[in-house]
């Protein structure tokens, strides 16, 4: 045990973590730019960059035109020069825009190059709903990115994870999408759950991908899950605590890579699968979790659901996105469902 | 003056010496699953002094960014060309071992890169020449594209990015007057594609005939500017389309006369008229052209005799660095509150 004096209590919120790895990596390293929309002097609009134009100004802290297509691909082109850019797309729902850049060059240039050109970009973007911001502001499209082969997925949920992770993602060689959910980022307009404000150590950490984490032990139903629904994942988890049902939460953390291993070990152990994401349910996260435990273990599979935004886009008025975008009670309906026919 | 023509000699006879090998197999029945080259293929026969007259004033650290109708600016910018010429025939020691062909050659040696998307290649180049920028270095960088380009927003957001940023970039237009069946006059009502400079605040040049030293010469002063940090150019380049928009492209879309027309213009017969009047004779530009010829021949050779791929390369180079990052070590610090990270 370490003595008291170690125990980290600083706390940060998510996007303070965020923000304090990349002031880290820029100041380490001269060719780290961060390039994207109202990221200067308004701090990004989820503050994703909030403060960095004071201390690194406007060369490395760049504001660009509305042009997706020509910044993200200016950013494909400067890393495949050998610096480390991190684009940021404002919403994640603005990638049709430029979605050649993503997936024809950004994804593929290090592959068709038989791995003699790299791109190592880290692209941000904000994702998810429950603040009524309507369909084509809301998604997380996680799964629409995860399909394409040659991008790294990261989806941190806390604070502590949001700084490993994105360490690791800009000293990264590849590609890394870093899809962040406003609800986490504790904004003061947009006031995130309790839970991703957590400890976070000063000094600099990385965080494997494809290293999921078991946010709550449990031994009777395991919840895989990542982003916001981690939190509610844990709140459903401590309500079906009362009632006998133990849970076991586990957060992705990427997608690309899965840890396949952390997940069938799991199920091993309480033979029930209940995914949640705040996907689209069909053709994505949940279907590709279920068949990948499937493919390793199927026998270890008794009970299997899923909770995921139903087949349609994300709706504006409050009742109806609160219908759609699952929460802890859809999940503790799920988990009961599945542990019911013992 | 000699250098061009042997560029150019180069890239020609490189392109003819591809429809041979492309074609076989392929006739009398055109089958695209047949013969040596795999896909498609996009040969760039009279378009060879835009490519030359570029490239020619740049280093081997410039960057160049080339379309779907590569080869004769790789040529020209000094890729490899039998590492090329092996990743045409989707040969194990081509530029990419295989996995990307003729439409996605990348040879890092020279900063040469492809996309296959129309004008997709525009933000890169721009990027490129970020870069250089904020290192603060002399490079310049150079995107080509086809005139079918100019109407993609990529291209006119890379415009409009690289002015406002004074990137030292040049975007390079090869109007070859066609898009695939289309020709420019009845998808835009802007006749010289370099008129779209104004709008973007940038210098903009339209060389009006495929001479390799009026391109020479334009093509000087563009990439000066942009190597003198003045900002970028926009330069076209009138081309002319030998051959059809990819092998087996039937051309029933085009008149006997168009065709003809772009046979009778040759930017290689013309700066060989250049080349006698400047003193050199029959034997001097034959030397050049075998020359070329031996180069090519030897080029394909050497592609022909590489191995093929195996099937389980197919899982290689995903990925630089392994999967997990740049660790698979995950620290281990004491957070208050237990695990609650």
């Amino acid at each position: 045990m370490s003595d008291a004096d170690d125990v980290i209590d600083r706390e940060l919120t998510m996007s303070r973590a965020m923000v304090e790895s990349i002031a880290h990596e820029m100041r380490e390293n001269e060719e780290v730019f961060y390039m994207g929309e109202d990221v200067a002097d308004y701090g990004g609009i989820f503050d994703s960059t909030q403060g960095l134009l004071e201390e690194f100004g406007r060369d490395r802290i760049m504001d660009v035109p509305i042009s997706e297509t020509a910044y993200l691909g200016a950013a494909v082109g400067a890393a495949q020069e050998g610096m480390r850019p991190i684009a940021e797309l404002m919403f994640v729902d603005f990638f049709g825009v430029a979605m050649d850049q993503i997936y024809n060059q950004l994804a593929k240039n290090t592959y068709m190059s038989g791995g003699n050109v790299n791109v190592p970009l880290v692209l941000t973007a904000a994702v998810g709903g429950t603040y009524n911001d309507a369909a084509q502001h809301s998604q997380t499209l996680y799964g629409t990115f995860a399909h394409i082969p040659g991008l790294k997925i990261v989806v941190p949920s806390t604070a502590y994870d949001a700084k490993g992770l994105m360490h690791n993602a800009i000293r990264d060689d590849d590609p890394v999408m870093y899809l962040f959910h406003k609800r986490l980022m504790g904004i003061g307009w947009m006031p995130a759950p309790d839970g991703p404000k957590t400890p976070v150590p000063e000094t600099d950490y990385t965080i494997p991908f494809g290293s999921a984490d078991v946010k709550r032990e449990g031994a009777d139903v395991t919840i895989v899950t990542l982003g916001l629904h981690v939190h509610r994942a844990l709140a459903a988890a401590e309500s079906l605590a009362e009632d006998g049902i133990d849970a076991e939460v586990v957060d992705l953390r990427t997608l690309v890579p899965l840890d396949t291993e952390t997940i069938v070990e799991s199920v091993r152990k309480t033979g029930r699968l209940v995914v949640v994401d705040e996907d689209y349910r069909s053709f994505g996260v949940t279907g590709e979790i279920i068949a990948s435990v499937a493919d390793r273990d199927l026998d270890a599979l008794d009970a299997v659901d899923r909770v995921a935004v139903p087949d349609v886009p994300i709706p504006y008025a409050r009742p109806m996105e609160n219908e759609v975008i699952p929460d802890a009670t859809d999940i503790e309906a799920s988990v009961r469902e599945v542990t019911s026919g013992e | 003056m000699r250098e061009l023509y042997a560029d150019m000699v180069t890239a020609r006879h490189y392109e003819e010496r591809l429809q041979e090998e492309y074609l076989e197999g392929k006739q009398p029945a055109f089958d695209i699953s047949a013969g040596p080259i795999p896909g498609e293929l996009h040969l760039a026969a009279g378009q060879e002094a835009a490519a030359v007259g570029v490239c020619h004033h740049l280093r081997a650290d410039d960057t160049v960014t080339a379309p779907h109708r590569p080869h004769h600016v790789a040529i020209a910018k000094g890729v490899d060309l039998k590492r090329m010429t092996a990743e045409i025939f989707g040969r194990k020691t081509g530029l990419g071992k295989g996995k990307g062909g003729h439409m996605h050659l990348f040879d890092p040696d020279v900063n040469f890169a492809c996309s296959g998307i129309i004008a997709e290649g525009c933000p890169p180049a721009a990027g490129a020449a970020l870069a250089a920028k904020k290192r603060n270095e002399d490079t310049v960088a150079v995107a080509f594209l086809g005139e079918g380009a100019i109407d993609q927003g990529a291209f006119l957001e890379s415009l409009n990015f690289a002015s406002v940023h004074d990137l030292p970039v040049v975007f390079v237009v090869e109007d070859n007057d066609w898009a695939i069946s289309m020709p420019k006059g009845r998808v835009t009502d802007v006749e010289n594609g370099s008129d779209r400079a104004a709008g973007f605040d940038m210098p903009g040049f339209r060389v009006d005939h495929d001479d390799a030293v009026a391109v020479y010469e334009a093509a000087g002063e563009a990439i000066g500017r942009a190597r003198d940090q003045n900002g970028p150019t926009l330069l076209e380049v009138q081309v002319h389309r030998r051959m059809g928009h990819f092998m087996g492209d039937p051309q029933t879309y085009r008149s006997d006369d168009d065709e003809e027309a772009a046979l009778a213009r040759d930017s290689i017969d013309r700066l060989e008229s250049t080349l006698r009047d400047h003193g050199l004779g029959d034997d001097d530009l034959a030397a050049i052209r075998d020359d070329a010829e031996e180069r090519v021949e030897e080029a394909i050779a050497w592609a022909k005799d590489q191995p093929q791929p195996d099937p389980e390369d197919a899982y290689d180079d995903m990925f630089v660095n392994p999967p997990s990052g740049v660790t698979t070590e995950e620290p281990d610090f004491d957070l208050a509150g237990g695990d609650g990270r």
